[in-house]
């Protein structure tokens, strides 16, 4: 079947309709088939080059007793099996202990920080979907602290929220009288809200966008529909705005979930490499214990884990918004 | 159409082996080769106000050096935050420079990768002999019992910078020897409306140096004599609470101290909003500010009682820069003749004059400009009452165990939360967890 095909398809496909003399020649479907394959190649390549090496290296690290008397030729670090597992995972003892503290901080800072960006970026952008005077404006203010460098932004909000000369304290204790004393943003308990407050500022201009563009996708005879039937803005919304932005939502807070839950940049920069107890998010916590107390093995269990769960939480999550929907017409 | 394409995907198949290639790293001969004898490069620690006055001193020194060995010298100044982060992975990959610049706590930390040079007789010899250098600054060069793993370049201790105006305003005629005088005179000046004393509360290695200091003074260490970790040793307890406490409980330092991590207590100082800093060789880093040296006045960070010196009298850690070399380089020459030159008499006097630091080379160090003014009392406090921090493989991980503690410790005095022995202990007990097992 596979041998007599594609010689037939070159007979097929020869203008002249003439047999080639000589050898048969197979292109045809192969070529045609191949072709793709061959334009993927050089992205699959790069992917395995750039994501999969790495990856295996992580893991294969992980299995090793890593530290600085072997980071010069890891590859004679001696094999410690389960152990790096062990100690992540036993939470009795500190590191483990550590490591499911961190953990939850992150679960939490993450369900808020999407909860609010996705809140505020559809609230934006529904506000935005009527055309007015200085909407164009808007929609450009609005994108501002997504556009900003992200060390720039963030070293911005390290001054605001400096005890003594900082802006958030003049406001809220100067000027508003909300608090008895200035408050401490950068240390101790607050600092969860204040990481949880830049990352809502620098993530929700992306929601916006992406709600935006749904928006566009909703065709404005059924709002007019709706009116004529009497729905009013609340109804429209929860009877055609937000059931026709479902498939994009689910994009938007699957992307934001992973970009949150594993965001290195926002509290580096906020405090540095030993964050707060408080707002001890993963991402720092993991790279502290490979690169500031040089364990890397340890880090790199750690990474396998995060990874596993990412994979669990993104599994779960596609298998249960994907379920009951139709394949798309081709 | 296909001798294009095929072209094309021989292009891609050639660039992805070049940057497999350029990935595999570089050579790990072990000894240090010749094969680049015109050329090395250095990795300089920013020790100026900002990398580009560490430029400024440092390339004129580098022509000089170019000029008598036909060496060229390409310097890059790397910021501290970044400094070590970079040594781990030139360290990894074997792409790193041949000469460079560590911490001098970093030493043992460093040594124990096995990436730079040893520092051995013969390679001592071609530098002018391990005599030169003076005996403080060679115990924070690498693990006692091993060969260096780094030459002493720049000196420096803790001194206390004080404020001579508020002093007078407040009616104190000398600076405080002991911590009762400092917490004292602190009040005196707090009801003249200055803030006392300055402290980095969430700078790891601040904290590190300081509650060193206060634990040789209370005749504590934070590791056994065969280098296990000793955190929640009663000495050493109570030395980091009597650190904490001058937050906590004497109230010397302000509380917003607490988050500084940025030198931000040097700048309070300069613009005259607080009296006194506990701080290593911070004269041309309060010029670069406007604070003139008329300005303000330098003694010994105080003890306990009586008068600084060995023993419980110590009053600093030994600071410093150290001059590396990766094992591996290309130039094993020219890097030996580049640290004896950097190391040698005049550049020594040239650096050290640059950035107010004292040099460890001994016959640099006597000479008199640095036996005056706001050197004397650094240049006393290394030669009598300097401790070099612990020469440990985990040292780096102990700053960073430890430094937390005392910031996670100065956010809860901030707070207003109670600081007592049991929650210091608490805290250096987790430190001590942290530290890698044996």
């Amino acid at each position: 079947m596979t041998t007599t095909a594609p010689a037939e398809t070159a007979v097929d496909h020869n203008p002249s309709g003439a047999a080639h003399p000589g050898p048969r020649r197979r292109p045809g479907r192969i070529r045609r088939i191949g072709l793709p394959y061959l334009l993927l190649l050089p992205a699959l390549l790069l992917e395995l080059l750039v994501h999969l090496v790495p990856m295996v290296i992580g893991i294969v690290m992980s299995f090793k007793e890593l530290t600085q008397f072997y980071i010069r030729d890891w590859g004679t670090a001696p094999w410690s099996g389960l152990d790096n597992y062990r100690v992540s995972v036993d939470f009795d003892a500190p590191v483990g202990e550590a490591l499911l503290h961190s953990f939850l901080v992150t679960v939490a800072f993450t369900l808020l920080s999407v909860g609010l960006c996705w809140l505020v970026g559809t609230a934006a952008a529904v506000f935005l979907q009527d055309t007015f005077r200085g909407r164009g404006l808007l929609r450009a203010l609005f994108l501002v602290p997504y556009a900003l460098p992200v060390y720039a932004a963030v070293i911005t909000w390290v001054f605001m929220f400096q005890h003594d000369n900082g802006l958030v304290n003049h406001v809220l204790h100067d000027q508003l009288h909300l608090t008895d004393k200035p408050s401490f943003w950068l240390i101790g308990d607050n600092s969860f809200w204040a990481l949880l407050t830049v990352s809502v500022w620098k993530g929700w201009p992306f929601a916006f966008l992406i709600v935006m563009a749904g928006l566009q996708n909703i065709p404005g005879e059924l709002y007019e529909a709706a009116a004529l039937d009497g729905a009013g803005m609340w109804q429209q919304l929860r009877r055609i705005t937000l059931p026709s932005l479902r498939s994009v939502n689910q994009v938007l807070l699957l992307v934001l979930f992973l970009w949150t839950f594993n965001d290195f940049n926002t509290p580096f920069v906020l405090f540095g490499k030993s964050a707060p107890e408080a707002a001890d998010l993963i991402s720092v916590h993991i790279y502290q214990a490979s690169f500031v107390t040089w364990n890397f093995g340890t880090g790199s269990a750690m990474s396998v884990l995060l990874l596993l769960f990412l994979l669990v939480v993104t599994g779960v999550y596609l298998l249960l918004t994907s379920r009951g929907r139709k394949p798309a017409d081709v | 159409m296909r001798r294009t394409r095929a072209a094309a995907a021989g292009a891609v198949a050639v660039s992805l082996m070049t940057l497999v290639t350029a990935c595999g790293g570089g050579s790990s001969t072990s000894g240090g080769s010749n094969d680049s004898p015109k050329t090395l490069t250095y990795w300089a620690s920013n020790q100026g106000a900002g990398v580009e006055v560490d430029k400024k001193v440092l390339q004129p020194e580098l022509d000089k050096f170019e000029k008598q060995t036909g060496i060229k010298v390409k310097v890059e100044v790397v910021p501290w935050s970044d400094l070590l982060n970079r040594i781990l992975t030139a360290t990894t990959s074997g792409q790193g420079p041949d000469v460079l610049n560590i911490g001098n706590t970093w030493s043992a930390s460093l040594q124990a990768t096995g990436a730079l040079l040893p520092w051995n007789a013969k390679n001592f010899a071609a530098i002018g002999g391990k005599d030169r250098f003076v005996d403080s600054a060679l115990g924070s060069t690498g693990a006692q019992g091993q060969d260096p793993a780094a030459v002493p370049l720049y000196s420096m201790s803790y001194a206390l910078y004080y404020n001579k105006q508020i002093f007078a305003d407040a009616g104190i005629t000398k600076p405080p020897a002991t911590w009762d005088e400092l917490i004292a005179d602190g009040k005196k000046i707090q009801a003249k409306g200055k803030s006392a004393l300055g402290a980095e509360g969430a700078n790891l290695s601040e904290n590190i140096h300081h509650v060193f200091v206060f634990a040789q003074q209370h005749g504590g260490d934070f590791f056994t004599p065969d280098g296990k970790p000793d955190f929640t040793d009663d000495n050493v307890v109570a030395a980091v609470k009597q650190y904490v406490d001058l937050m906590a409980k004497d109230k010397v330092i302000p509380t917003g101290d607490a988050e500084y991590a940025q030198n931000q207590s040097v700048s309070d100082f300069a613009k005259g909003k607080q009296a006194m800093l506990l701080w290593q060789s911070a004269s041309s880093n309060l010029k670069s500010q406007g604070m003139s040296e008329d300005k303000y006045g330098i003694a010994p960070v105080p003890v306990q009682s009586g008068t600084p010196g060995p023993g419980s009298q110590v009053n600093s850690a030994v600071m410093g820069i150290n001059l590396a070399v990766f094992k591996n380089t290309d130039n094993i020459d020219g890097a030996k003749k580049f640290v004896k030159f950097m190391t040698g008499d005049a550049e020594q006097k040239i650096l050290n004059t640059a950035y107010s630091s004292i040099p460890p080379v001994k016959s640099v160090q006597a000479e008199s400009v640095f036996s005056s003014g706001t050197n004397e009392v650094l240049k006393d406090t290394l030669a009598t009452s300097a401790a070099a921090l612990p020469q440990v493989a985990d040292e780096s991980q102990f700053e960073t165990a430890v430094g937390t503690a005392v910031k996670d410790l100065f956010a809860d005095a901030a707070a207003g939360r109670p600081v007592t022995t049991d929650s210091v202990k608490a805290a250096l007990e987790k430190a001590q967890q942290q530290m890698p097992a044996k």
